[in-house]
């Protein structure tokens, strides 16, 4: 088997799926030219993740993903949210195959992107915004070390990057294909 | 739990009378059969026979067949050893948008010598269009490859009307039959080609065992330089049991082929009449007729492959996608793509390919598993939600 018995568990018995029709943030990741895509959407009370609710479009460690952010973030503070990490998720469930690391494991991203989409909606109605919105996060897919913004140069294995014309995401420079989705670069 | 193998495409079990006539080879027949005395003579023997019995189910001679370990050699040592043989005439190549990894990469690697290639499309149902093939051709084209039926979409293309083609041309046609040999009739004299290359894996003879039919008179250089075996077109020590496992087989093939092909054929039939009215915006990939008998392929709106598949082997079921994530190179299938689907749809992708022991009740079990598989997914795809939504205005 490709997966571990808790990514398993969490593909066959996924927690917290579905939709909040009345959601304080709506947040989404990913397309399908890459295989997967999320959104979360969340309630919040008292600057806590009161629900989660998720759906999924993807492999099986996409779906084992998003249940186990969802179940990670659960009634934490907006703050404690924001520090879950695609690499926590990964961890928590037990591991995922090198290359699904990268292409599956959004879920902390659809999550934050969910709670900076409140942020937005709570400043717009001019109600003071707590900490600033969440920054694009980014991975070197090389060395899996947290890149601040989109950089041209990884700071931790000092790899060049060019971006991926098909999905955007980052590809050494000269690299034959994408590590991201996979499509070739270069020669044609 | 009762296991139902839907997974011909990767592998077929081996027969057991094609192991049977393996066996004495990996023990007291182990002779090298370039050896001169009895036991080397035994093995040599042997690999004949097997090259005849491989001829037979093909319509070709002995002499024409090669040994080689897999469908991808077979694939390899056509376009590299027969374009470079020609590259005197020119360096083009023309291929089908749809080819096997191992002849697309064959080809790009001759890129890198030089080469340049035309990709011939192919329709909304995989097909090709002889004519696309003559206008693909130039003066300088020294190779056209064809796939003779894709294991991806099933689809059988028209070979013999391309070989005509390509023979007025005065070009030579190579063909990657591995999908089709063994499970439909197939005749290299009919349909005109001058190589072809087929596989012991995908008629239930051993995995490393495959073959290239290569026309008499036909150019080819090695890929494998060495010793005077396969006629010096392929050095290296044989491997015997293998090749006697994949004569056996193709003896076995031969005899079993009408009937074979004509019962995967109905079986294949039922399991697409069931899916597609049992399960709502499934679409059928591949053409519905033309089609390798033991194989039905379909794109599934909305849900991605690798999760149907993890599901239906909890089910029992073995099946296979090519959806990217299913792929180790997380690529969508370049064959889906070339026929004109969209990336969401050819992630949905699943490919059933039946082997003999499939039942018709196999088949109403798969039909009565999947529709809720499918609804599950869906439950928690954003696409389906969104989809309904729309509907809804």
């Amino acid at each position: 088997m490709i997966y571990s018995d808790k990514v398993m568990d969490h593909f066959q018995n996924p927690r917290n799926v579905g939709v909040i029709k009345d959601a304080d943030g709506v947040g989404q990741v990913g397309n399908p030219v890459c295989g997967d895509m999320m959104t979360f959407y969340i309630k919040v009370e008292d600057n806590r993740l009161k629900d989660i609710k998720f759906q999924t479009f993807g492999c099986g460690a996409a779906i084992a993903v998003s249940s186990m952010v969802s179940e990670m973030a659960m009634g934490k503070t907006l703050e404690e949210a924001m520090r879950i990490t695609n690499s926590t998720v990964a961890e928590e469930l037990g591991g995922l195959p090198k290359n699904k690391l990268h292409c599956s494991n959004l879920g902390a991203d659809a999550l934050h992107a969910a709670i900076a989409d409140y942020k937005k909606k709570q400043a717009a109605e001019g109600k003071p915004v707590e900490a600033e919105a969440a920054k694009e996060k980014c991975y070197c897919p090389y060395c899996e070390g947290p890149i601040e913004e989109l950089k041209a140069i990884c700071e931790h294995c000092h790899l060049e990057f060019e971006d991926c014309p098909h999905c955007g995401g980052l590809a050494k420079k000269g690299a034959d294909s994408c590590p991201s989705c996979g499509a070739e670069l270069g020669r044609h | 739990m009762k296991r139902i193998y839907l997974d011909h495409i990767a592998a077929t079990p081996l027969d057991p009378r094609a192991r049977d006539a393996m066996l004495p080879y990996l023990g007291e027949k182990f002779g090298n059969p370039q050896s001169l005395h009895r036991i080397g003579q035994e093995a040599l023997e042997a690999i004949e026979q097997s090259r005849a019995q491989v001829a037979g189910l093909i319509g070709a001679e002995a002499g024409e067949i090669f040994f080689t370990a897999s469908g991808s050699e077979a694939n390899n040592f056509a376009l590299k050893g027969m374009a470079l043989a020609r590259r005197d005439k020119g360096q083009h190549l023309v291929l089908s948008a749809i080819e096997h990894q191992s002849v697309l990469h064959s080809a790009k690697s001759l890129e890198k010598h030089g080469f340049s290639i035309t990709l011939v499309p192919v329709d909304g149902s995989g097909l090709i269009d002889p004519a696309d093939v003559r206008r693909a051709i130039k003066k300088e084209t020294v190779l056209v490859s064809i796939i003779l039926a894709s294991s991806e979409v099933g689809t059988v293309e028209p070979l013999a009307e391309i070989a005509a083609v390509c023979r007025s041309a005065g070009v030579p046609l190579h063909t990657d039959a591995v999908a089709a040999i063994g499970n439909m009739p197939v005749n290299v004299v009919e349909l005109g080609v001058d190589a072809l290359s087929l596989a012991g894996d995908q008629f239930y003879g051993p995995k490393g065992s495959a073959a290239l039919f290569i026309k008499k008179g036909t150019r080819i250089l090695p890929l494998v330089d060495g010793g005077i075996q396969e006629g010096g077109r392929r050095a290296g020590t044989e491997n015997v049991a293998g090749i006697v496992g994949l004569g056996r087989a193709a003896d076995l093939a031969r005899e079993a082929l009408t009937e074979r092909a004509a019962r995967m054929a109905g079986l294949r039939d039922r399991l697409i009449d069931r899916l597609l009215s049992r399960v709502e915006r499934i679409y059928l990939t591949g053409h519905r007729e033309k089609r390798l008998p033991h194989h039905a392929s379909f794109c599934v709106e909305f849900i991605e492959g690798e999760a149907m598949l993890l599901n239906l082997d909890m089910k029992g079921i073995a099946a296979s996608s090519g959806s990217a994530c299913t792929s180790r190179a997380l690529k969508a299938s370049h064959v889906l793509l070339a026929m004109g689907l969209n990336h969401a749809l050819a992630q949905g992708s699943l490919v059933f390919s039946l082997i003999d022991d499939i039942t018709p009740e196999d088949i109403d079990y798969l039909a009565e598993v999947f529709p809720p598989i499918v609804e599950r997914l869906r439950a928690m795809s954003p696409l389906y939600t969104k989809f309904l939504e729309e509907q809804k205005k």
